[in-house]
């Protein structure tokens, strides 16, 4: 039971650092209905960007805000330069348009940054609780705590901004009808930009956690492909969904890892660990099963 | 003036129902087919084969099943490099364990297998579709790969998991040097093109196609869903499957699951895209650009970067490899979104005008 | 329209350019390698140290008896269909001569073993690749050499029972590993030495790429092993690392092959890395006198590879020297045999592999003490020497901590054996018959 928790645990708050990554998917794709696969070389950009900046010289407090430039300038280019000129081409055509965006950044980042792997030390070691430790022999690793303090934190943020200012306003309003939104003098192509930026601003988060816990390098690309079953779970235009898909890939994923191989071993004999890259996949089409838009998507009706 | 069709009646039901109704087409098609046997064999050197236009041919080929799941039918898939998995691993395990069977049949069981690998996972297109689905099939990308890794029975229990294919023999004819593997190569993707292109203009392809532009419409018209969904990732998976086997046997000689990455899917969808959705030219086209660029740029850049005494270092140099690489899909994407097909469609509309344009 | 035609023509220039060989009197290096890509900063330091030998053997030498060294780099990102073309690119031009292939990379060494014999092309996989061709009379141009992931993982499992006070008996030894072919090639040896000593050996893998591990570490937790052997590339390096020390699992019970040793896998874990053990075969450092000298003579040339010369003297860099500095040492013998001061082909090189005597005392001359062990190969044995150093991590720096440990080769080369074989049959290979080589 205790090892059961213990894993379930790990995994919720892993899962936490999934939803970190889907929340800039969802940011995107709500505003302008861009599937954004570049997402994940965002991450990479802006964690390379922090230790790009700090290895200039830049003390953290500096490079933050610097890499946070770096973001949101990227934005407002992709915007200006790709996706402005491919309004009203299909989705899929937008979506191999980010294909193609992140490609870009893997060359261009490494080649401004250095592509050695590097540290990020955020002051947070990563060590095991030892009040939990010794109260309840349980493993709570202190940094994936304070990610997922950061997680809620970021998530209310955005929840406020959505709801509270005027630009959030707008953002809603764009994300429910582009051509409504514009009709009533809503500058189209500055929420977007706006979008890109914030979107950048998750990215950075994202990318410096993940940094500080793997290390900052080409690898963080691919946190974009677990970002992928949460956003279906969660569905592509849900905020809340995104942090409710992680928590539930996170957790579930673990729990297979670990109790899932067994099973398959006594049934088939040899060894089936490692099924963490297809099982939040397989997970989520059965989710599908039941609710194919998510489960906070909106439901879409088919007209002829 | 080079192009044009006045003048070519059709007199019987035959000559408009062929399958390239305008002459300069099929003397067109004929010439390409007669440079692709004829003359090429005899004047490409052995890099050419191995290198270019062997993996150029595959590519094509699993190119042309993407094109028919995604520009035909409208399935948006990212899983293409597993069902050529799945063909790889099925044309090894039929040669192995079925003595003497000819290579041929093998490639045929190996795509009918993909084929029925792809039914499996084309479930989920009856209820979801666009992005979604894209995701869905990203499931059959990682769990395939992982099965092909966890079950030692696919790779006779070799222990690192890699199969070195057989000898690729047809009725005690071995072939062995690049020259008749590109022959051979050739031969079954040219049958399997006109097929495609054959399938496309039948009922199936029209009902695709009506899927693909909206598909509670085509259902109103009564175009049953699920038979022509599943029929198209079928086809699709097995086009693939085929293209598997063939990249496994022709061209590397010697795989790993994991080298049926995402990556992989990722570059045969890129083909497509960048070739023109929908179109079996495009397929081809896009092989080849997709394929070509990289080598090109390799060679061009150092050459370029000496030339102007650029300091630049390798790493540099594969670094812009990359960014160029993105670049140039995003730039194909907004200034020719309809892919290199369309440009050969001006070129022809230019051809039948010129040089009398008005 | 036209903007598309220029890089057609360009094309077409390019590939005329292809055609240029190397001069004949030259000796040609075709040279597969990775800077880019999830690896590209492993590829970096290591061509990086490979390409700059050469250098110096050209700057400092003239080259090898006056031949001179020239090459030609491919970039294949890791990237098993890119490997090939690259090769079938480069081995045009490395027909009249040519060095030994290093790939880095065991997916490329093994879409390149049958081809590498129809082209008469040495491939050498220092450390990495198809383990069984050891056995040489089955494959001719294959060169596994130093050592193989099996030897390597029975020198571990020495250096634990060292540790252990000469007994394994009822201890728990968890491997973790890279659910890849690079991976799940030590298993068998594993379970081989876990018969022999009575331990216990639990398998734990890894999903490619690994930058997500918690499960796995609580599993480790829970199993409480006494040692892990971990057999990790890329991320899933840093990120175990860093896992083991979320659960409070000691970096000192964890011991990596070569490929889980060096600087770019410790960095970027920062305090997390301290006291994690790994295999080597090199040291680190700048102060061996051959990476002190390549520093004055190529980079006070101002000829060095390394973009960023910190890597000077990594780990991986020194890797790169010393797969040089055996390629260099075979071409010597290559000339030694067939004419001094001409360049040698692909056959020739092969015939100076398999006859490969490189002693300490040669090591020495060449100021590379420590960048290899003793290589002795033969016909029989294409591995030469099975020995690796087991070096810890002390937070800064990799510190070497054993002597050379050699694997169990009475255990591990007859699995080779039987491997071969297996392979001959399937392939309808005749092997030769090593006692009538020379």
């Amino acid at each position: 039971m205790r090892f059961f928790l213990e894993v379930l645990i790990s995994g919720l708050l892993s899962g936490v650092m999934y939803s970190l990554v889907a929340l800039g998917f969802v940011l995107i794709y709500k505003a302008s209905g861009v599937f954004n696969f570049a997402q994940g070389a965002m991450v990479y950009l802006a964690a390379l960007s922090v230790v790009g900046c700090m290895e200039k010289g830049a003390p953290l407090w500096l490079a933050i805000p610097l890499a946070l430039g770096i973001m949101t300038l990227f934005g407002i280019a992709t915007e200006k330069f790709v996706l402005r000129k491919l309004v009203n081409q299909p989705p899929i055509a937008l979506f191999m348009a980010t294909i193609g965006l992140a490609f870009f950044i893997e060359g261009l980042a490494p080649m401004v940054f250095g592509s050695d792997p590097r540290a990020l030390d955020l002051g947070i070691v990563d060590e095991p609780i030892e009040a939990i430790l010794n109260r309840w022999g349980m493993v709570i690793s202190r940094f994936d705590l304070v990610a997922a303090g950061i997680a809620a934190l970021l998530v209310t943020v955005l929840a406020l901004f959505f709801q509270y200012t005027r630009i959030g306003r707008a953002l809603r309003a764009v994300a429910d009808d582009h051509q409504a939104a514009l009709s009533i003098g809503i500058p189209l192509q500055h929420i977007w930009a706006i979008v890109w930026g914030v979107a950048g601003f998750v990215a950075l988060v994202a990318g410096m956690l993940w940094g500080a816990r793997n290390g900052v390098q080409f690898a963080l690309t691919f946190t974009a492909l677990k970002a992928l079953p949460v956003l279906i779970i969660g569905g592509f235009t849900s905020v809340p969904g995104a942090i409710v898909g992680g928590l539930i890939i996170g957790a579930s994923e673990k729990l297979a890892e670990i109790y899932l191989p067994p099973l398959m071993e006594s049934a088939f004999g040899g060894n089936f660990g490692g099924i963490e890259g297809w099982f939040p996949y397989v997970l989520a089409l059965l989710f599908l099963l039941i609710r194919p838009e998510g489960l906070f998507g909106e439901k879409h009706i088919d007209r002829v | 003036m080079f192009y044009r069709e006045a003048g070519q009646f059709k007199s019987s039901y035959a000559a408009d129902q062929q399958l390239f109704p305008i002459r300069q087409d099929r003397i067109g098609v004929l010439l390409l087919l007669a440079i692709a046997f004829l003359v090429v064999p005899f004047v490409a050197g052995e890099y050419w084969f191995s290198a270019i236009l062997i993996p150029f041919l595959i590519f094509s080929l699993a190119a042309l099943g993407l094109n028919l799941l995604t520009g035909y039918a409208g399935q948006l898939s990212l899983g293409s490099a597993a069902f050529m998995a799945v063909g790889a691993y099925a044309a090894y395990n039929f040669e192995l364990r079925v003595d003497g069977l000819p290579i041929l049949f093998s490639f045929a069981l190996a795509g009918l297998t993909a084929a029925g690998v792809g039914i499996l996972f084309g479930l989920p297109s009856l209820w979801i579709k666009g992005f979604y689905l894209a995701v869905a099939t990203l499931a059959a990308q990682f769990f395939i790969v992982w099965c092909l890794t966890k079950f030692p029975w696919f790779s006779n229990h070799s222990s690192s998991g890699v199969i070195s294919t057989q000898k690729v023999t047809l009725f005690g004819y071995a072939f062995t040097s690049p020259r008749e593997k590109y022959l051979l190569v050739l031969t079954i993707v040219t049958v399997l093109a006109l097929a495609a292109k054959n399938l496309v203009r039948s009922s199936t392809g029209r009902a695709w196609m009506a899927v693909r532009d909206m598909d509670v419409a085509a259902s109103v018209i009564g175009i049953r869903l699920m038979p022509t969904k599943l029929l198209a990732f079928a086809v699709s998976s097995f086009y693939c499957g085929v293209a598997g086997a063939l990249y496994a046997f022709c061209y590397l000689g010697s795989v790993e699951p994991d080298g049926f990455s995402l990556d992989l899917s990722f570059r045969v969808l890129f083909m497509i895209i960048i070739g023109g959705m929908g179109s079996i030219l495009g397929s081809f086209l896009g092989a080849a650009f997709i394929l070509l660029l990289p080598i090109f740029l390799d060679i061009a850049l150092p050459w370029l970067a000496g030339a102007l005494g650029l300091p630049f270092s390798n790493a540099t140099v594969s670094h812009i490899q990359i960014l160029l690489f993105g670049t140039l899909i995003m730039f194909f994407l907004i200034v020719e979104p309809h892919g290199l097909a369309r440009l050969w469609q001006i070129a022809k509309e230019k051809l039948r005008l010129w040089p009398f344009p008005h | 329209m036209f903007a598309y035609r220029k890089p057609l023509l360009a094309v077409a220039v390019s590939f005329a350019l292809l055609s240029q060989a190397a001069l004949a009197e030259d000796q040609f290096f075709p040279i597969v390698s990775y800077r880019v890509g999830p690896y590209g900063a492993n590829g970096q330091a290591f061509y990086g140290g490979f390409v700059d030998y050469l250098n110096y053997v050209n700057l400092k030498d003239g080259g090898i008896n006056g031949v001179k060294l020239v090459w030609e780099e491919c970039e294949t990102e890791y990237n098993n269909a890119k490997g090939v073309e690259c090769y079938e690119r480069l081995k045009s031009k490395a027909k009249v001569s040519t060095g030994p292939l290093h790939t880095m990379s065991t997916g490329i060494s093994y879409a390149l073993i049958e081809k590498a014999v129809d082209d008469k092309l040495p491939l050498a996989m220092m450390g990495y690749g198809r383990t069984d061709a050891v056995d040489g009379s089955v494959f001719p141009y294959a060169f596994p050499l130093v050592t193989t992931y099996q030897m390597q993982a029975s020198a571990i499992l020495k250096f634990i029972k060292d540790k252990e006070k000469g007994s394994l008996e009822g201890k728990k030894i968890a491997f973790l590993y890279h659910d890849s072919a690079y991976g799940k090639e030590p298993i068998v040896a594993l379970q081989e030495e876990a018969k022999l000593n009575k331990f216990d050996l639990s398998l734990i893998p890894v999903a490619h790429p690994g930058n997500e591990q918690s499960a796995q570490w609580l599993k480790i937790r829970q199993e409480n092993p006494n040692y892990v052997i971990f057999w990790g590339w890329g991320v899933m390096n840093q990120t175990a690392l860093k896992a083991a020390q979320k659960v409070g699992f000691p970096r000192e019970k964890i011991i990596g092959s070569w490929w889980a040793g060096s600087e770019e896998d410790t960095v970027p874990a920062g305090d997390a890395a301290k006291g994690y053990m790994a295999a080597t075969w090199n040291v680190a450092g700048t102060t061996v006198p051959l990476i002190a000298d390549i520093e004055k003579v190529v980079y006070g040339a101002n000829k060095g590879n390394l973009q960023d010369k910190t890597k000077l003297g990594t780990i991986l860099y020194n890797r790169g020297v010393s797969a040089a500095v055996l390629s260099v040492e075979a071409l010597r013998g290559a000339q030694a045999k067939y004419g001094k001061g001409k360049p040698v082909n692909g056959e020739q090189v092969r015939w100076a592999l398999e006859n490969l005597d490189i002693t300490d005392a040669r090591l020495k001359e060449i100021g590379a003490t420590d960048l290899l062990p003793p290589i002795r190969t033969s016909c029989a044995n294409h591995e030469g020497s099975g020995m690796v150093k087991i070096q810890q991590w002390d937070g800064a720096k990799w510190v070497p901590v054993s002597g050379w440990i050699e694997g169990d080769k009475a255990l591990i080369h007859p699995l080779f054996k039987v491997s071969a074989q297996q392979y001959a049959k399937e392939k309808n290979i005749v092997p030769r018959d090593c006692t009538k080589e020379s």
